[in-house]
């Protein structure tokens, strides 16, 4: 049986808890993967606000990720504010209070590229709207090690700094706008990961 | 693909340098969760200009200074005074009632790293005056850190956060009464050290050193794996009394470990249990 998706990591600053609702609403209620969100947030003791919020709008659980969590299927994971989110290689979240990386902690950085080097091609990454180019990395990364990469298109980005800094840092397979990123992760459950690499910008055949 | 094939490179390259270091040194990093430990020792092959971790074995082996320098780069961990003011108000209205039922408190700062959390707490302790029939241990495997814990000098930039989340405790004094600015620098004041003990302990490899009556170990566990948070976690059921108080950070959970049955839940959103009484053993406070 061919390889399915296993996991979609996703990354936004400004601007992205509008993006990440209008994407996490067009998700089905039998996703077949795993959601991982970093959001860039200030202040400590939100994260229970922000899982009501994107819960309320959302068909799966949406919970603050918990240490050595196992990752499961159809639940969608938020990195708590003021704590690295990584993937450990048994399928685990991990937290870390490490330095800011890129000014931010949670990292969408760090993220990604622990999430690449476990999941190789069966991962996704988003990079959605943001003022600074936080991901930029990791969506390299994950490209490199043969995943999926999408960026919010900059022109519908609320703020196109973020999708564009991932834009230059990497060959991003695909450019869409918020709504046809919900549809592709929609159907990620029926089409199996591509034998070879998707060519860049085919974003007319998904 | 080749790329798999290098991270397998690399686990195993990562697995004789952990091996290494700890038949060298006794320091054990071998059950430290990977994803977080993947990145510190990228930072060290950058640190050498080195290509492999299997690069860093003689230079880690061979070189104190160079090993030591790795120590320091293993605990760069940031927190704050206060981190989370809300567990430190629920520290102050939950759980030291209960501790002034004893005549006289252990506590046991684990993995205190530069000592945020100890100050902190001696805080706390001193505005319920309750501190002066307190003796806290403060300990960490890095002696560097446990330096800085012991001069308590903190930069002046981060004392304005500290107020804030000093303020959101339920604090009842101001927390400038705490502090001397000097410089750049905010020195704790000496009285707040005078039942404090800085002392070096390994959680990976040390045991029990004292019957304790709360132990606070905030974002530690989260440095290590499964396997690991249960050896602790197994090192703190077997160090506090009956009746005594476990407080871990926010998302840190005993949800996944072996000891779930010993403890009951205190606050659930604050991470704060309390060893139940029926699973104890030996004698109680």
């Amino acid at each position: 049986m061919a390889e399915l998706y296993r996991t979609v990591v996703m990354g936004a600053s400004a601007g992205g808890m509008s993006a990440l609702a209008t994407i996490l609403a067009r998700l089905p209620k039998d996703f077949p993967a795993s959601v991982v969100i970093v959001q860039h947030v200030k202040e400590e003791g939100t994260d229970g606000y922000r899982a009501v919020f994107l819960g309320k709008r959302c068909p799966l659980p949406v919970k603050e990720a918990i240490d050595k969590e196992p990752l499961k299927r159809g639940i969608v994971y938020l990195a708590p504010a003021g704590y690295h989110l990584l993937v450990e290689e048994t399928g685990t979240l991990s937290l870390s209070v490490d330095p800011p990386v890129n000014f931010s902690r949670p990292s969408i950085d760090v993220l990604f590229e622990s999430a690449a080097t476990v999941f190789g091609e069966r991962l996704i990454g988003v990079i959605l709207t943001g003022a600074n180019s936080d991901g930029s990395h990791g969506i390299r990364k994950i490209k490199e090690y043969g995943g999926y990469t999408m960026v919010q298109a900059p022109s519908e980005a609320e703020v196109p700094a973020m999708p564009l800094a991932a834009m230059e840092s990497a060959d991003i397979d695909a450019v869409l706008t918020l709504a046809e990123i919900g549809g592709f992760l929609t159907g990620i459950g029926d089409h199996p990961i591509p034998e070879a690499p998707a060519m860049p910008h085919q974003t007319t055949t998904i | 693909m080749h790329r798999q094939e290098d991270e397998k490179t690399k686990r195993l390259e990562t697995e004789l340098l952990l091996e290494g270091i700890f038949r060298r040194y006794g320091y054990d990093f071998r059950h430290y969760a990977r994803a977080s430990l993947a990145r510190r020792l990228d930072l060290q092959l950058r640190r050498h200009k080195l290509a492999h971790i299997s690069a860093l074995i003689p230079v880690l082996l061979h070189d104190q200074a160079a090993f030591d320098l790795f120590l320091q780069d293993m605990s760069i961990t940031v927190t704050d005074m206060f981190r989370n003011p809300h567990f430190f108000q629920e520290l102050r209205e939950k759980v030291i009632p209960k501790l002034k039922t004893w005549p006289y408190v252990k506590i046991w700062c684990a993995g205190c790293a530069t000592g945020e959390e100890v100050y902190s707490l001696a805080i706390l302790l001193q505005e319920e005056n309750f501190y002066d029939r307190c003796q806290i241990y403060a300990t960490d495997y890095n002696n560097r850190s446990l330096a800085i814990a012991k001069d308590g000098i903190y930069g002046l930039d981060k004392i304005k956060n500290y107020t804030a989340n000093y303020n959101k405790t339920g604090a009842k004094g101001s927390f400038a009464d705490y502090y001397h600015a000097k410089y750049d620098g905010a020195k704790m004041n000496e009285g707040l050290k005078r039942n404090i003990v800085f002392s070096h302990h390994n959680l990976a490899t040390d045991s029990v050193f004292g019957e304790m009556n709360l132990i606070l170990c905030r974002n530690v566990l989260i440095y290590f794996d499964q396997d690991l948070q249960n050896r602790v976690l197994d090192l703190y059921a077997a160090s506090l009394c009956a009746g005594g108080f476990l407080c871990l950070g926010a998302k840190e959970s005993l949800q996944f470990s072996s000891v779930v049955d010993t403890f009951d839940p205190v606050s659930r959103k604050n991470n704060i249990y309390r060893k139940n009484y029926a699973r104890a053993e030996g004698g109680h406070g």
